[in-house]
């Protein structure tokens, strides 16, 4: 697969600045990044660009990575943890059009890694910086739609109300309800959407050695978190946050550690569990 | 079988391929110009530029070709390219009152200055489809006869019965393509999101305000078709050019207010403007632009429409059509997440079941 | 007058990403590649620092006066203020504004808190302060020389009022290092 992706920078496409964006537009995302980083888990509003690329698919990363993005980066692009599914692809070739960045499926390789709903499984070191495509940047959205009052609740660091929404899915089921965008405090004062990643990834954060930047172009809001930040899941002592993976081990590579997709082989039940990080599996096989 | 759902690289370059042949249609028939759609579907072209916020009639002709028609994926088409153009300068205010007029009535006065006119519309014809169109007759002409053709606002200002806008607050304008919309969005803001916002969905909220979801009692003081100059100051000059004509729609929706200590009873009034002929467009916008100024006016919110976050978080087409269809785009891992959750909880339901101890479900409950 | 970046484009990307390094890990020491060459008495990293990040729509504040004022105004196009606590970028050439006379935003708005670039004669790492925050994963050691006497106190109040705050660059010569309002600072 390594050998099907441009591994070379390509020609960039000379009739857009480099990485697209014009300079100004650049420079306010840039400001909003540093302050981001400034106040990790802290929602900031941005004049959030059209892309040529439709909002839901990655529009907030696409501008995180175009405002951060240089000609010596190496970029990786994953969606659902996979470098070869359609939007990574999109997204890639975009970069390399407007960019002409080298661009790698090693996780280990990449200086800038956009992903869609997962965190890789190779640790990500000091230097890295995950960018994460997030749909709805609020983590209160289904309990408050408004935004001026979700604005005020984080002001006040007000949570009770989503404390009482994770108790009463233990008193009806058992567990919390949420599987994945499971909500989390970072540097114990913010509450924080980790975008629609599954709760296998939530404990990647704590502590990242990487820097993780969030992008949510439709909503026009970016925040971040960190290297070595505390990022707990919402949980309580007597029902602990629990990160669940299909209790499967991966048919390609056997590894029993990574989160799994599950293939559907027939119309008899039929099942296989594969990794979802391509990368790792291709590197364990 | 695992692999071939994987692949994506190729997959695209064939999809795409596929699309462009599917927009060409058949290819022993010519090609549509950019000219024939500018020129005999103006209207789709008058509502990508307003959606699109770019007025370009070629351009939006092109789009509406590219997008093989789908009008929400020609405006996305169009805004995405308006993104990458250099801002020069901001026109001035348009005078719509210095319009040179095609179409003007007011439903609220039987004949006023300026005369009603009527203009190239679809109102009176009967809705036959005509398989067999004739050559149109070349509509009549009389000479302009250069009256003044005050708006309808004016003239009930003149009586003191209309409500005076808020004084300009000064300041460059805020721009929505520049900075995120703040909450509560102040009119100048409100009105950019609604003069681009979906048609369809603005005039579902116009309708929902006039059956009884706002308090609305609306009369159409005036609508108006016309040319308008724009003009511009370059810095550099100091004085003011004109740069163009801009064909617009313009609506103003006249409502009642009932007043308060302050505020004698007056008439308020909603405000549409649209690029092109789209009275659709302008009339639902002001409708609607009343109905948001409940909160200015010190009024109850209760309808849909009178909410700000509500109407100008879900107006935008191409933010709306981004977001719904992604979810076409894979979501297997966090549907397996779920997958996960679902058995687990079923499980436990289950042996809660078969050990006949159902309390701890109905304490729940 | 003088030049700015070499490359516009690619220069500010540069130096955004020193920026952006700093800011992530507090009290470590970053060097540009390709800082301007600035009238002094601006230091390359500083100007570096406000190129990079002000324009039209970031009221700026600096000591900097005659030739330095001219350059920076023209290249950035920011509007330049007289009163520290309007300015979004600060750049103090000589002792720095207190903290509390900068705007530290608001509890829905911290990020409206404003940005203080401070010339330093010398920046060295493993000694002095004892670093600690988001950032850092153990501990950072960082000396920064010419700071006023009671700025580590400044810096506590300042971090006492989280999520406001204002968050600082240190510049020195072509080198700089971050303090985000988060950083906890003990004297070493």
């Amino acid at each position: 697969m390594t050998d099907a992706l441009p591994m070379r920078p390509a020609t960039r496409d000379a009739a857009y600045n480099f990485a697209y964006l014009d300079e100004a537009t650049k420079r306010a995302l840039r400001r909003t990044i540093l302050k981001a980083v400034a106040i990790p888990g802290h929602q900031i509003p941005f004049g959030a660009r059209e892309m040529p690329l439709p909002y839901g698919w990655g529009t907030g990363g696409i501008q995180v990575t175009a405002a951060i993005l240089g000609p010596r980066d190496v970029l990786k692009v994953i969606d659902q943890g996979a470098d070869d599914t359609t939007n990574a692809v999109s997204i890639r070739r975009f970069f390399n059009r407007v960019a002409g960045v080298a661009t790698t499926t090693d996780t280990r390789a990449a200086t800038i890694i956009q992903t869609r709903h997962r965190i890789p499984e190779t640790p990500l070191r000091e230097g890295q910086v995950l960018v994460y495509q997030v749909p709805m940047p609020e983590p209160l959205f289904r309990l408050e739609p408004r935004l001026a009052e979700t604005r005020r609740i984080h002001a006040l660091a007000d949570y009770g109300l989503m404390q009482v929404k994770l108790y009463e899915d233990i008193a009806a089921q058992g567990e919390v309800g949420s599987s994945y965008n499971h909500p989390v405090m970072v540097g114990g004062r913010y509450l924080m959407s980790p975008s629609p990643i599954p709760g296998f990834d939530n404990p990647k954060m704590h502590r990242m050695p990487a820097l993780q930047l969030f992008g949510a172009g439709r909503e026009k809001k970016i925040y971040a978190v960190p290297p070595w930040t505390e990022v707990r899941s919402l949980d309580f002592e007597d029902h602990p946050f629990r990160p669940v993976r299909a209790p499967h081990a991966c048919s390609l590579c056997g590894s029993t550690g990574s989160y799994l997709d599950e293939i559907v082989t027939d119309d008899r039940g039929g099942r296989m569990f594969v990794c979802s990080d391509t990368d790792y599996c291709e590197r364990r096989r | 079988m695992y692999v071939a759902v994987k692949g994506g690289e190729a997959a695209i370059e064939a999809a795409h391929a596929w699309l462009a042949h599917e927009r060409r249609g058949d290819p022993a028939l010519p090609e549509l110009t950019p000219e024939q759609i500018a020129g005999q579907l103006s209207l789709a072209v008058d509502r990508v530029m307003s959606e699109g916020s770019c007025h370009d009639r070629e351009l939006a002709a092109l789009a509406i070709r590219q997008a093989r028609g789908d009008l929400i994926e020609a405006a996305f088409l169009l805004r995405a390219y308006r993104n990458t153009l250099p801002r020069f300068l901001a026109a001035e205010p348009l005078d719509t009152g210095a319009m040179r007029i095609r179409r003007r009535i007011s439903a609220t006065y039987k004949d006023l200055p300026g005369g009603q006119v009527l203009g190239p519309t679809f109102d009176y014809t009967h809705r036959l489809i005509d398989t067999a169109p004739r050559p149109a007759p070349a509509p009549p002409e009389r000479e302009a006869d250069g009256a003044a053709v005050p708006r309808v606002s004016a003239i009930l200002a003149q009586e003191g019965l209309m409500a005076g806008e808020a004084p300009d607050p000064g300041g460059p304008v805020p721009d929505l393509t520049r900075e995120p919309l703040p909450f509560p969005a102040p009119r100048a803001l409100r009105l950019q999101a609604l003069a681009r916002g979906d048609e369809g969905f603005l005039l579902g909220l116009g309708y929902s305000t006039q059956r009884g979801y706002g308090n609305a009692h609306p009369f159409v003081g005036e609508i108006r078709v016309g040319d308008c100059a724009v003009a511009v100051t370059p810095p550099e000059l100091g004085f003011e050019i004109e740069i163009g004509d801009v064909l617009v729609t313009e609506c103003q929706m006249v409502n009642q207010f009932a007043g308060s200590a302050t505020t004698p009873p007056q008439f308020t009034r909603g405000y549409g403007l649209a690029m092109g002929q789209a009275e659709r467009k302008a009339m639902a916008m002001s409708l609607v632009d009343r109905a948001l100024m409940a909160r200015d006016l010190g009024e109850e919110v209760t309808a849909p429409a009178q909410d700000q976050e509500f109407v100008l978080l879900h107006s935008d087409n191409v933010e709306a059509t981004g977001f719904v269809e992604h979810l076409k785009l894979p979501h297997h891992v966090d549907f397996q997440s779920e997958l996960e959750k679902l058995r687990s909880i079923r499980a436990r339901w289950e042996a809660e079941r078969a050990a006949g101890d159902p309390a701890r479900r109905e304490a729940a409950e | 007058m003088r030049a700015a970046f070499a490359d516009p484009v690619l220069d500010a990307q540069g130096a955004f990403r020193a920026l952006l390094h700093a800011m992530s890990h507090p009290g470590r020491v970053v060097a540009l590649d390709a800082a301007p060459d600035a009238p002094a008495p601006l230091m390359p990293a500083a100007a570096a620092a406000l190129l990079t990040l002000a324009d039209a729509e970031t009221p700026v504040w600096t000591d900097a006066a005659g030739e330095a004022l001219d350059w920076l105004r023209f290249h950035t196009g920011a509007p330049f203020v007289a009163d520290p606590r309007d300015a979004a970028f600060l750049l103090a050439t000589g002792a720095p504004p207190a903290l509390d006379a900068l705007d530290a935003g608001t509890d829905e708005a911290p990020q409206e808190g404003a940005t203080l670039i401070a010339q330093l004669p010398a920046l060295a790492e493993g000694r002095g302060w004892r670093l600690t925050g988001p950032g850092v994963e153990h501990e950072h050691r960082l000396a920064a020389e010419g700071l006023p006497p009671g700025f580590a106190a400044q810096w506590a109040a300042n971090a006492a009022r989280f999520p406001r705050g204002v968050d600082v660059i240190l510049c020195a010569g072509p080198r700089l290092a971050a303090l985000p309002r988060t950083t906890r600072l003990a004297e070493g």
